[in-house]
């Protein structure tokens, strides 16, 4: 029948720009970079002569494996210490706090700082915790320290610290959510059979709130995992991550193929992160309704 | 029957009182908590705006004097003002075609059915997780292959990529929730598809869609990982901090810091209005 | 003349399911026809084939005479009432109702003299500045359906538009519709699954079983002469007892269930002696008396249905049957039968209609 023609034909042009971007932008690149890791770095081109010596060098080079432990380990880590500090946060609001104009302010007053500038929160910590910043001068001012401390900054804590304060709100919004469409009736239940609050924390709200976990979570350490801002303000010289490296190979080291390995090895690891999440997610969604 | 029903605890108007009490302890610690969490949030952002009038180079205690210096060398500094320019350039195109890719986008997946589709949705929601390094270094890849130069609009194109889930994202969430018999209704009155969008799916779907635009451009404005590699000779914001920060700190960065924080404000009050006032309907 | 001819329709949806299944009627301009069936028997599937929301895979639709099954929905002239009203939120109900005057064009004060006129006849004329949001179901109906009367289409569909109502305010619609109906001498096609508010709007009602119209007629036709026994227990309720053809005579029918004979209408058809058939007897059609030929029944409950008793029974072969006692006052109030009772009941031959029995599926 035409008219059911005309209407796919419609579709079809509202679908064609899209997906036309999704491939031109997305897919191809993605294959460009792959095929570029195969390349021969040849004094300054890059040859197609296909081969696996940037691979290799990833694996057997122990700089390289050194970093890629050292950025999941602070990933990890970033993402424990937001989770700690937002869950609260998240819960405090959801079921602490009784007035709708409050909590939103509240929320509000969370989120806000996303909204600015990533670049400028990394760098006031720089002026915080650095030799002549904000914490130090404090600590001599009022005489707990007698000369500065380079404790606090130019290493793995301060890039923690960094990091963490910028995922926090975050972590707050998808726990938020998952912890907003508890039906409150389930708790009650579990009150009204006797159940102290903390066991039906433990119990009933946090088994629930599990998928907003996981959505944080994982945005927060895929994140941490390809950062490179928060190494190049605070994090000092063992402070690299993979994205620094990165940085340097299509930079100052001028060895693409290699930064497109890394750049895989990169994209494997997010991809299979996402995947793994997604999985636990599915499974463990509930229909609440 | 009475003796049965007599609770062994102690007389009922106790136990109510303690318990709330108990409560109340929890929460107490928890606000006290969120407190300490609050402030740790907005402890750098006052600093920042402090330190901005703070008549010294350092960003060191105690405090010396007020001024207005570091806004003046910021305005005087050409570079930067170019460098803002340019961000508001960047900003503006990018978010207008994340919009003209995103909204149809968000249509498709809402309402089409075409071979690939899950797999279409898992690509273009990947940017949102995906370390914005990858995004950049394989769009440069791309750039570097087809032969074009890096320049100002290569970052248009690399915004758009990332930052076009956003604007899906929160568009197809609007259109999930649309009741799709209002554009049957429109039809059904006479209304072409084209008057149809025009006159009720858009203004129902609006909020969704400024919001998610206002965000993309904050973003875009702000970004930093894919404009590192895509940037050619012209300097945004980000890039012109960025670099300046090699250098070393100074002060005017604290001055434009500032200057974000309060146009940031402004567009999130500005899109909260806009968010309730359809809310509302 | 037909205002609206529907040939040969058929739809299938993706997983096999056929909608609609063969359909063809014809429609004359003024009438009010009801298409009537339970959920998902294709019923609002051909509401919105001539609409123009669905495409037929095969078939017609001819408006006035002219092949619209290609046309979009915006190019037919006819207008639908949804079931849940689609009132645009964001607009008036003034700019509502004016919205399809306002696409095709219009000036603004005859958009304005129409929208006036058009809420006056569903009276409804104080609220046309208010938003969808602020009215009640009822008046959200009321709504609904001057916008789709406005522009004076040849046919007006309505899909189950009542029964998002309660009760009280469903009849007092019904009775609405009725009037406008009568008001705009236009062809109305209310899709609904509520036997009772088809026979109380029809002229002429279809009753659709799975993609099929089995039984087009006027109400009363329908509910005396249902063509099967799934008409019969649709429209009304009707016992199906199954029973044994004997004989015929004439134009009468004997038939056995379990040892008891009883007569039964052979209403034209023939059915031979021995055939399996299904007796359809309505439960008011019932009479208690105590004679030697009357049917036996024992009692197994008894249900106060407001203005009549509705008895429970088990016949003879242990058949299930329904008899319903109005409740009258009687200068002689005799005790309605109790559990376990045993009684005789009568049925006036002319009210028994014989069908073939159903082939076990």
């Amino acid at each position: 029948m035409r008219l059911a023609t005309r209407r796919r034909l419609g579709a079809l042009a509202v679908l064609a720009p899209p997906l036309g971007w999704a491939l031109l932008f997305m897919i191809v690149p993605y294959a460009i970079m792959f095929a570029y890791s195969f390349y021969r770095k040849q004094a300054f081109a890059f040859v197609p002569d296909l081969n696996l010596d940037s691979y290799v060098a990833l694996l057997l080079d122990p700089q390289y494996s050194q970093v890629l432990l050292r950025t999941l380990k602070i990933a990890l880590l970033v993402s424990i210490s937001a989770l700690v500090l937002a869950y609260p946060l998240a819960y405090f609001l959801v079921f602490k706090v009784k007035s709708a104009r409050l909590r939103l302010f509240l929320y509000m007053a969370v989120i806000v700082p996303l909204w600015v500038s990533y670049l400028l929160r990394a760098y006031t910590w720089k002026t915080i915790l650095g030799n002549e910043g904000v914490l130090n001068s404090f600590l001599v001012w009022t005489g707990i320290l007698s000369e500065p401390s380079s404790l606090f900054i130019y290493n793995q804590f301060s890039m923690v610290l960094t990091l963490t304060y910028i995922f926090i709100p975050f972590m707050v919004m998808p726990i938020y959510t998952a912890l907003e469409k508890i039906p409150r009736s389930l708790i009650e239940a579990s009150g009204d059979l006797g159940v102290p609050p903390a066991l039906t924390f433990l119990r009933v709200t946090l088994p629930l709130s599990v998928p907003g976990i996981l959505a944080g979570a994982t945005f927060t350490f895929c994140l941490t995992f390809g950062d490179f801002v928060a190494p190049f303000l605070v994090g000092g010289p063992d402070g690299t991550l993979v994205a620094n490296t990165i940085q340097s190979q299509f930079g100052i080291a001028f060895n693409w193929p290699l930064g497109a390995a890394l750049s895989i090895v990169m994209l494997a690891i997010v991809i299979f992160i996402l995947s793994v999440s997604d999985r636990f997610e599915r499974a463990g969604r509930l229909d609440l309704a | 029957m009475a003796a049965e029903l007599a609770l062994p605890a102690a007389s009922p108007l106790a136990a109510p009182r303690r318990r709330r009490r108990r409560l109340d302890k929890a929460g107490i610690a928890l606000g006290l908590f969120v407190a300490l969490v609050l402030l740790f949030l907005y402890l750098p952002v006052v600093v920042l705006i402090i330190f901005s009038f703070n008549d010294n180079i350092v960003t060191t205690l105690p405090l010396r004097g007020f001024t207005f210096g570091w806004y003046e060398k910021l305005f005087a500094n050409s570079d930067m003002m170019v460098a803002i320019g340019n961000s508001f350039y960047v900003a503006t195109f990018a978010t207008l075609l994340t919009l003209l890719i995103g909204v149809p986008a968000a249509f498709a997946l809402d309402r089409a059915e075409f071979p690939g589709k899950a797999v279409f949705r898992r690509i273009v929601v990947l940017p949102l997780a995906l370390p914005g390094i990858i995004t950049g270094i394989s769009m440069l890849n791309m750039f570097r292959v087809l032969g074009f130069n890096l320049s100002l609009e290569t970052v248009i194109l690399g915004h758009a990529t990332a930052l076009m889930a956003i604007v899906l994202t929160q568009v197809y969430a609007r259109l999930q929730r649309f009741n799709r018999r209002l554009e049957e209704a429109s039809n059904d009155l006479g209304a072409r598809p084209w008057q149809t969008f025009l006159f009720v799916t858009l203004p129902n779907i609006r909020s969704a869609i400024i919001g998610s635009a206002l965000l993309a451009f904050t973003l875009s404005f702000d970004e930093i990982p894919v404009t590192f590699f895509l940037t050619g000779r012209d300097n945004t914001l980000p890039m012109y901090i960025y670099s300046t920060l090699r250098r070393g700190i100074t002060p005017e960065i604290n001055a434009i810091g500032t200057i974000i924080i309060v146009a940031s404000l402004a567009l999130i009050l500005l899109s909260a209005r806009l968010l309730r006032e359809e809310e509302a309907r | 003349m037909s205002i609206l001819e529907v040939e040969r329709l058929t739809k299938a949806f993706p997983g096999g399911v056929t909608a609609v299944d063969d359909v063809s009627f014809g429609l004359a301009e003024g009438e009010f026809v009801t298409l009537l069936g339970p959920s998902g028997c294709g019923k609002t599937t051909m509401l919105r084939m001539i609409a123009g929301f669905e495409s037929p895979d095969t078939g017609r639709i001819l408006l006035g005479g002219r092949d619209v099954t290609d046309d979009p929905p915006y190019k037919r002239q006819v207008n639908t009432v949804f079931q849940d009203y689609a009132l645009f939120p964001h607009m008036s109900v003034g700019e509502n109702v004016g919205y399809g005057l306002r696409i095709a064009g219009a000036k603004r004060d005859e958009i304005a003299r129409r929208v006036r006129e058009a809420l006056a006849t569903v009276d409804l004329l104080g609220k046309i500045d208010a938003k969808p949001s602020q009215l009640s179901g009822g008046q959200r109906q009321r709504v609904a359906l001057a916008r789709a009367i406005i522009r004076r289409p040849k046919v007006l569909l309505l899909d189950e538009p009542l029964s998002a109502l309660d009760v009280k305010l469903r009849e007092a619609m019904q009775v609405e519709l009725r009037h406008l109906h009568q008001k705009l001498g236009i062809t109305f096609i209310l899709v609904t699954h509520d036997q009772k508010e088809a026979l109380v709007l029809s002229d002429r009602i279809m009753v659709v079983e799975r993609g099929r119209i089995v039984q087009s007629g006027t109400p009363s036709e329908l509910y005396e002469n249902p063509a099967s026994p799934y008409v019969a227990d649709f429209i009304g309720t009707a016992n199906l007892v199954p029973a044994r053809v004997l004989g015929a005579e004439g134009d009468l029918l004997v038939a056995a269930i379990g040892e008891e004979r009883i007569q039964a209408r052979r209403g034209g058809r023939d059915f031979a002696p021995g055939a399996e058939v299904l007796l359809a007897i309505r439960p008011e059609k019932v009479l208690l008396e105590d004679r030697p030929d009357a049917l036996s029944a024992t009692v197994t409950e008894t249900m106060f249905q407001g203005n009549s008793l509705r008895l429970k029974l088990e016949l003879g072969g242990g058949a299930p049957f329904a008899v319903d006692l109005p409740l009258q006052a009687t200068l002689q109030q005799t005790r309605p039968p109790e559990s376990g009772a045993r009684i005789g009941l009568r049925v006036d031959p002319a009210n028994i209609i014989v069908f073939p029995a159903e082939p076990r599926p």
